[in-house]
């Protein structure tokens, strides 16, 4: 069973920091509040970081060189191979310092539930960083596209984040061509000539409206996405190479001519407006969709209270997302005013992330190499910004809490503890991360542990670490 | 309290056995004498993102097959099964599968499910269900107490080649799970330990001594996994698999998962990456066999997946989410040699909605052909509480062999 300060600082944050509790404790709920007021300036490790602008043109560059001593190898697939391995070692340290720069924020952070909203609204817009153009651009998207706008409403970050070039390249929508645009004429008899074709690809539209606003069950019909996928043709970025030089290299560019001209109905509703309006204005009224409030409530209220949310504090959100024209920091007080987000059981499982994130925030540790910090995602299975689909990380117990990833836990655990345990005390540590919260049976384990690095270990793994 | 039987240097087996001798189950014998009954083995391999089934097994004797495909037609047949059909080209280890009659190509099947969502498509695929939000459960989970393992507990049945139990093996029964690991295994004090602390918390205690049993089988330590791509790490998977299947008191039922099929840009054709992917996968399906040995004769696996793609190729040289697809069903113990498949011809006005290949086979026909025959579930038990409400889907039969 759990206090308040613990589950501020855990279920709402991202673990209690040495002190934290303290800080909690006397008014739990204005201290989370006073996190999701205002704006707040990047900080200082993420400032630090190539945008993604750069970072696109890192890549381009690379892979323009790539492929022109690929021509030279001939077809050996090998050969094909390296290049293409060579373009990833490209990007690659840019990954790694913004995971670095990403994991240095969530454990400094002294606004901790501001951070998990973070990642949370970053996982909901999930782009992967498994597929290459987009391997050091994901980062970038929750950067520029998320973090600006914690306290926008829900329709500005939704701008943000579908006209971003992580998004357009993740979803392939910087090639989907209107079938009586101007580029698909002018291209008509060439691609012909080699058997191709130019048209739409739907996979922005679908993603869109499946998992960023209304939800799969949204009332949405195939004709709808093929519609939509036609008002979203032309948005793309800008490129200084061949026939699609254009814009400024890496940022959102609305190619007319790649649009698809005429007015579209989407949602029974027509679309008049000329160019890339009309795409934003299909956006708009998406976000202020009733179905999108019911959407984002349900999944705010699996977050924070439960892997099957109680349909009362559902309804109770969506509302608040309606009636605030899903202005984002009436959402986010709405959560910490929901009693049943309080519920004194430890109702969720943590994630690795939130497992990892929570453990090195218990002894305010940030591993000195950016390798280091990715190690240990990667070893129990979530590698950042890597979901491999668009709907991003689950967020139930079931994706989570697999008997090998246990055994996992527990080994990664033990190293953990390995390594801090000549540093720390255990039931210190278990103190001033879990207060109250911390079980008799988890402290006489930890304080019959054969040595702190098994302390450490007994804490991590214990039943009331694993959850929050 | 602590367990006195074990100090540090005590091997996992004997972490295992401990804790065994600690669980009320354990008063049944953990070496069951295999049986006729019990001595088949399955594997699901689940592709996720939905395999483009005209890729993977091309209609080239359609007349619609190079005119729909374009670019993306297979040109390369050397793998031909018959006067319609073929194989992929990356398909070389599964060509001699079917040469050797070990390999049935089914096609033009689907799942229950019409509409295009991944996430949906792959919930009822694996809920068995006609609904995304049908069963919290999976088929494979509920199948479990249907099934003659009498004297076997559940765990040591059904086994998950990956760190979480995917939704197909969810539910009431305990069932293993393992992947390869880069970690060096924790301290057996520090399990035992652990294993006190986690008496009062029957969902931890349940997964960390599944965890055990299944990492003692698999062979534990080192394995090199953790690779980038997922499918990299296909090769240990499928060896691991074959270790836990193997031993006549080993497991029965194993699950796959693989990603990274939803093509939507630069598939490729007679190379590029879908073509990458499904040499791997060849190659972690031969991995499979040679690990499984002996037990290969008496083994059916089936790789499916969420739905189709359309057949026509889009704007980006890709597919987008279609509807039918193809399904592989291999093994020593399958009938194979052949293609089974009520096909629906890819003329425009054949296609389903004008895009996508018709659907003409129920998934759960195939799903039930093979749990009957092969697993001996009863007929009743499927059409009742593994898919309910499936009673259009008859099972198919012939998929096994007499």
């Amino acid at each position: 069973m759990s206090d308040l300060d613990f589950i501020a600082t855990n279920r709402f944050g991202l673990g209690a920091r040495a002190g934290e509790l303290g800080q909690a404790a006397g008014d739990p709920k204005g201290w989370l509040a006073q996190q999701v007021k205002g704006t707040r300036s990047s900080p200082a490790a993420i400032s630090a970081l190539p945008n993604s602008a750069a970072v696109f043109r890192v890549y381009e560059e690379s892979r323009q060189q790539q492929q022109e001593s690929k021509r030279a190898v001939a077809a050996d697939p090998e050969e094909v191979k390296k290049k293409f391995m060579a373009v990833r070692k490209a990007v690659a340290p840019i990954y790694l310092d913004q995971v670095a720069a990403r994991y240095e924020t969530a454990v400094k952070s002294t606004e901790s539930f501001r951070e998990r909203l973070v990642h949370f609204w970053s996982n909901h817009f999930a782009v992967s960083a498994d597929k290459p153009q987009v391997a050091a651009l994901a980062a970038t998207l929750e950067n520029e596209a998320v973090r600006p706008h914690l306290a926008s409403s829900f329709g500005d970050m939704l701008l943000a984040v579908e006209s971003h070039p992580a998004m357009i390249l993740y979803l392939d929508n910087q090639a989907s061509i209107g079938s009586d645009s101007i580029a698909a004429k002018r291209f008509e008899r060439r691609a012909a000539a080699n058997g191709r074709k130019v048209g739409i690809n739907e996979n922005l539209a679908r993603e869109i409206l499946e998992l960023h606003t209304l939800g799969v069950n949204g009332g949405y019909t195939q004709a709808d996405v093929t519609a939509f996928a036609r008002v979203l043709t032309g948005w793309s970025i800008g490129s200084d190479r061949g026939p699609m030089a254009a814009g400024e290299v890496g940022k959102f560019l609305f190619r007319e001519n790649a649009h698809e001209p005429g007015a579209q109905t989407v949602l029974g509703k027509r679309y008049s407006e000329a160019g890339e309006e009309q795409a934003r204005t299909v956006l708009r009224d998406l976000a202020k969709h009733p179905a999108t409030a019911t959407h984002i409530a349900t999944k705010l209220a699996r977050h924070f209270i439960a892997d099957d949310p109680p349909p009362d504090a559902v309804t109770r959100l969506a509302k608040v997302f309606r009636d605030s024209s899903g202005q984002l920091t009436e959402v986010h007080q709405a959560l910490i005013e929901l009693d049943p987000a309080w519920r004194p059981e430890f109702i969720k499982y943590k994630t690795p992330h939130e497992f990892v994130v929570s453990t090195l925030r218990s002894v305010d540790l940030v591993p000195a190499k950016p390798q280091q910090v990715f190690a240990s995602f990667q070893l129990l299975g979530q590698r950042p910004f890597t979901p491999g689909s668009p709907a991003g990380w689950p967020d139930t117990a079931a994706q989570w809490d697999g008997p090998d990833a246990l055994l996992k836990r527990i080994e990664w655990a033990s190293q953990f503890g390995e390594r801090v345990g000549a540093k720390v005390k255990p039931l210190e540590v278990a103190a001033a991360s879990l207060g109250q919260s911390l079980s008799d049976r988890t402290r006489t384990a930890i304080s019959r542990a054969a040595s702190a690095a098994q302390g450490v270990a007994l804490l991590l793994a214990s039943p009331e670490f694993m959850r929050r | 309290m602590s367990f006195p039987l074990i100090r540090s240097r005590a091997s996992r087996r004997d972490v295992l056995q401990m804790l065994a001798l600690g669980a009320a189950a354990s008063a049944l014998p953990r070496f069951a004498v295999a049986d006729a009954d019990t001595d088949a083995r399955f594997v699901l391999v689940i592709l996720r993102g939905a395999l483009d089934g005209l890729a993977a097994v091309p209609a080239y004797g359609d007349a619609g097959y190079a005119a729909q495909r374009g670019q993306l037609a297979i040109a390369s047949l050397d793998h031909r099964l018959d006067g319609m059909f073929a194989l992929n080209p990356a398909f070389d280890n599964l060509h001699a599968r079917y040469q050797a009659k070990e390999l049935l190509v089914l096609h033009a099947v689907a799942s229950p499910y019409r509409e295009r969502s991944h996430f949906d498509g792959q919930d009822l695929l694996e809920n068995g269900t006609a609904n995304p939000l049908g069963k919290r459960d999976g088929w494979l989970n509920r199948v479990l107490p249907a099934l003659p393992y009498r004297t076997r507990r559940s765990e040591q049945v059904a086994v998950a080649l990956a760190q979480n139990v995917p939704l197909v093996l969810r539910g009431d029964e305990r069932v293993g799970s393992w992947a390869p690991s880069q970690l060096p295994a924790a301290d057996s004090d520090t399990l035992d330990r652990l294993a006190d602390l986690y008496s009062t918390d029957p969902v931890l205690s349940n997964r960390l001594q599944s965890a055990l049993s299944a990492n003692e089988m698999a062979g534990g330590g080192g394995m090199n996994g953790g690779s980038r791509d997922p499918l990299g790490q296909l090769d240990a998977i499928a060896a691991a698999a074959g270790r836990l299947l193997a031993p006549a008191d080993g497991s029965r039922i194993a699950v796959i998962e693989l990603n990274g099929w939803d093509t939507h840009a630069n598939q490729g054709a007679d190379n590029g990456q879908l073509f990458n992917r499904l040499q791997a996968l060849d190659r972690g399906l031969e991995t499979l066999r040679t690990s499984l040995g002996p037990a290969w004769s008496r083994t059916a696996i089936m790789v499916v997946t969420e739905f189709g793609r359309t057949v026509a190729v889009n704007g980006t040289r890709g597919t987008d989410h279609g509807t039918a697809t193809c399904s592989l069903l291999l093994g020593g113990a399958v009938a194979g040699g052949r293609v089974v498949a009520d096909w629906p011809g890819l003329s425009k006005p054949a296609l389903y909605q004008g895009r996508d290949l018709q659907p003409t086979t129920d998934l759960r026909s195939v799903f039930k052909g093979v749990l009957t025959a092969h697993l001996h579930a009863k007929e009743t038990d499927l059409n009742q509480r593994v898919f309910p409400e499936s009673g259009s889907a008859k099972a198919l039969g012939g998929l096994i062999r007499a």
